[in-house]
């Protein structure tokens, strides 16, 4: 198969690829690029070896900071981030889940304090027997990672 | 934040707990001492729970202190709207402590964190009550003239009841051993076998209550709520099989004391009442002496022995 860029080359930016099909515009809220005036491209549904069906996002002239690309790796865990600088990729970002996890989360619990009121959400990531649990800061619930309900 | 509220049992250290226990016992000596002269303390019942509030007023005014506040939201302004963060704000220009009580859960976690006074938790919705669970500490030790190495059955709804899991926290400190008496549909939750597991602290489970705590220190009995329950006919049955009565305490340890946090249903026969080792009318009586001193603790006016330097 003839191998083209179906998307133009970044000069400067982030690029951050492999996300799941069905996790791009969460992707995109949890990183307020719906407000940001940077040029941006995105695309979906393209064709991958490893997952299937991807999708891709360029962010022109601004490199994420750590903190932003590792609220990524709650919902895209296997995602690329190449911060880019003259059309070279200058540094390949790991995603590392971060220790507390601030507002981009939802408890799941009906009856807590932060499903009623005005309150940032706040979860202590748990690595508990090798699975991962959010621990709500207010109720104490915990849940399961892959049972997250991202705002 | 005031670093001296209390949400969760957790927040207290095992010396912590224990000097809260000490000044107790000498609260129970002595309860009438005017160590709160002038401070004015609230009490936010954001839903209706009169026993816990009765208990935290009459603390606060055996110790002097004086008392404002409202005891059900429905005559709060919370009714109109206004947010709890706005509340908890406006109260403080008043009182120089609050006790909250709270239907959600996670609120006086909130509060604590919003509050530029302490908060004393009264229990938020179905998360955390840890006077509770010190006034259940305080009469364990009352009881058995010590906290370490006892046996401790917990029976009925394991699974929904936030006092024996945090009994477990706090018992954690001392070494205990737990059965685990429940029906199948409200055994203990696993999130909590798992923290025994991790504090090595042993324990039994079981699904009958018949003569399975004669062994036992402390037979900690909690109330088996029918909305739990899918079938009604299994409650029906749950309901009858989990009825302490005085011949099962025949065979029983003499030290034994049988513990509830009230108020019981059917889990505890009338008959029970008048045996000596039916303790849970004066644990009720103990709360008011615990909660003496977390009112005092929270508002730094006794000293407590562990902390003198």
């Amino acid at each position: 198969m003839e191998k083209k860029l179906k998307v133009a080359a970044l000069r400067n930016g982030t690029v951050i690829d492999h996300i799941p099909s069905d996790k791009l515009f969460k992707v995109v809220s949890i990183l307020h690029l719906d407000v940001t005036l940077n040029q941006i491209t995105l695309a979906n549904n393209l064709d991958s070896a490893k997952i299937g069906s991807k999708g891709l996002i360029k962010i022109s002239e601004r490199a994420l900071e750590v903190d932003e690309t590792n609220k990524i790796a709650l919902i895209a865990p296997n995602a690329k981030i190449n911060i880019i600088r003259e059309y070279e990729v200058v540094e390949k970002r790991p995603l590392v889940l971060p220790e507390e996890i601030i507002e981009i989360v939802q408890c799941c619990n009906p009856n807590c304090i932060t499903n009623h009121q005005p309150v940032t959400t706040r979860f202590h990531v748990i690595n508990n027997e090798n699975e991962i649990l959010l621990k709500c800061h207010f109720c104490e619930r915990e849940v399961r990672q892959e049972e997250v309900k991202i705002k | 934040m005031s670093n001296n509220s209390l949400v969760s049992i957790s927040d207290y250290s095992k010396d912590e707990i224990l000097s809260i226990l000490d000044s107790a016992a000498e609260f129970e000596a002595n309860p009438n001492r005017k160590i709160l002269d002038g401070k004015v303390i609230a009490t936010l019942f954001f839903e209706p729970s009169t026993r816990t509030r009765l208990s935290f007023e009459t603390a606060v005014i055996r110790l002097g202190g004086s008392i404002i506040g409202f005891s059900d939201a429905a005559t709060s302004s919370s009714s109109k709207g206004e947010t709890l963060n706005d509340t908890i704000h406006m109260v403080s220009c008043y009182a120089d402590a609050i006790v909250m009580r709270h239907p959600l859960e996670g609120a006086a976690r909130y509060a604590a964190e919003v509050s530029p006074v302490p908060i004393v938790n009264a229990g938020d919705g179905a998360n955390q009550h840890p006077s509770q669970t010190l006034l259940d500490l305080y009469s364990i030790l009352k009881t058995q003239r010590t906290l370490e190495n006892l046996t401790i059955c917990l029976v009925g709804d394991l699974k929904y009841g936030r006092t024996v899991h945090s009994l477990i926290m706090a018992m954690s400190h001392f070494h205990p051993t737990f059965k685990f008496i429940a029906p199948e549909e409200l055994k203990m939750p696993d999130e909590y076998k798992l923290f025994c597991r991790k504090n090595n602290i042993s324990f039994t489970e079981e699904n009958e209550l018949n003569e399975n705590f004669n062994d036992a220190d402390i037979l900690y009995m909690t109330r088996v709520q029918k909305e739990r329950f899918q079938d009604l006919m299994e409650y029906e049955r749950v309901k009858n099989v989990y009825t302490l009565k005085n011949a099962m305490l025949e065979h029983t340890k003499p030290n034994l004391r049988i513990l509830h946090p009230l108020p019981r249903v059917t889990e505890i026969d009338p008959d029970v009442d008048k045996n000596e080792k039916a303790y849970y009318f004066r644990q009720a009586q103990n709360g008011l002496y615990v909660r003496q001193a977390i009112v005092s603790k929270v508002l730094n006016s006794i000293t407590f022995k562990s902390e003198k330097k």
